[in-house]
């Protein structure tokens, strides 16, 4: 599925203990399960279920989605930062698709 | 003669319309109409969260009047040290006029330093959203809000 891009921004450095705001968006359709095709049939469910944030290994943040969530859906969280490292994100879809993008901040 | 001429064209015009906008009512009357309302929010709430929920603590931004019902920007804040003993543990957002009340949980670890986040929902119409907090101690808060949604965001 090349037309699913995950998208994060976090600030590349902070003070130690600095709360900072990580912002997360995929480009997704979050087809509900709802709507009608052409042919009157329904189009089947197929949405982003999951979202994880994990910093070094441990998880951090995450969250469950529903259909009620927009397509392309954005997510704005915080972290608080204690030590330099490696975000992972993962956006799990119906299905068991997975996306991951990565991000370091360098804290001092 | 032309003023005449002029007036039914108008009066054609507006019964135009007129015959329109039934169309639109008798569209929404036959669409499927399976909505959730606040006693299934209550059903789902009490599925997922042990304890009756209290007041306080949680303060939604949320806008009054939401233009498109396809992208709502929904965000709120609870009240918390996000300590290692007493933080946020999970956030749940229901709604109550969706044809299901579940939106989306969120959930907090300490190291989220504050228990906010701010994401978009859809909403079918006008209606409350309600936010059911969940804290480390057990405790259960809750916040309602009314949303007003000009045009619903669950199109078929």
């Amino acid at each position: 599925m090349s037309d699913v891009k995950p998208r994060v921004r976090i600030p590349k450095s902070a003070k130690k203990g600095e709360v900072v705001e990580i912002k997360s968006l995929i480009e997704h359709k979050m087809e509900t399960g709802q709507r009608k095709g052409k042919d009157g049939n329904k189009i089947p469910r197929k949405i982003i279920n999951r979202f994880e944030c994990k910093f070094n290994g441990g998880l951090v943040f995450a969250s469950d989605w529903h259909p009620a969530v927009s397509a392309n859906p954005y997510l704005a969280f915080h972290f608080r930062a204690e030590e330099s490292g490696e975000f992972e994100f993962k956006w799990i879809e119906d299905g068991g698709a997975e996306y991951t993008k990565k991000a370091k901040i360098t804290v001092s | 003669m032309t003023e005449t001429q002029l007036t039914l064209s108008r009066r054609q015009a507006l019964k135009g319309v007129s015959a329109f906008a039934l169309t639109l009512v008798a569209a929404g009357l036959l669409a499927p109409g399976a909505h959730a309302d606040a006693a299934a929010v209550d059903a789902a709430i009490k599925k997922l969260v042990k304890g009756t929920p209290e007041d306080g603590k949680i303060k939604l931004d949320l806008p009054q009047i939401a233009e498109n019902g396809n992208t709502v920007p929904v965000a709120f804040e609870v009240d918390s040290p996000m300590s290692k003993d007493d933080y946020v543990k999970t956030v749940h957002l229901f709604a109550e006029g969706n044809p299901s009340p579940e939106v989306a949980s969120f959930h907090f670890t300490p190291q989220s330093g504050m228990a906010r986040a701010s994401t978009r929902m859809r909403m079918a119409g006008t209606q409350n959203v309600v936010v059911v907090a969940e804290m480390s101690n057990g405790k259960v808060y809750m916040a309602k809000q009314q949303v007003k949604v000009t045009i619903g965001g669950c199109g078929g």
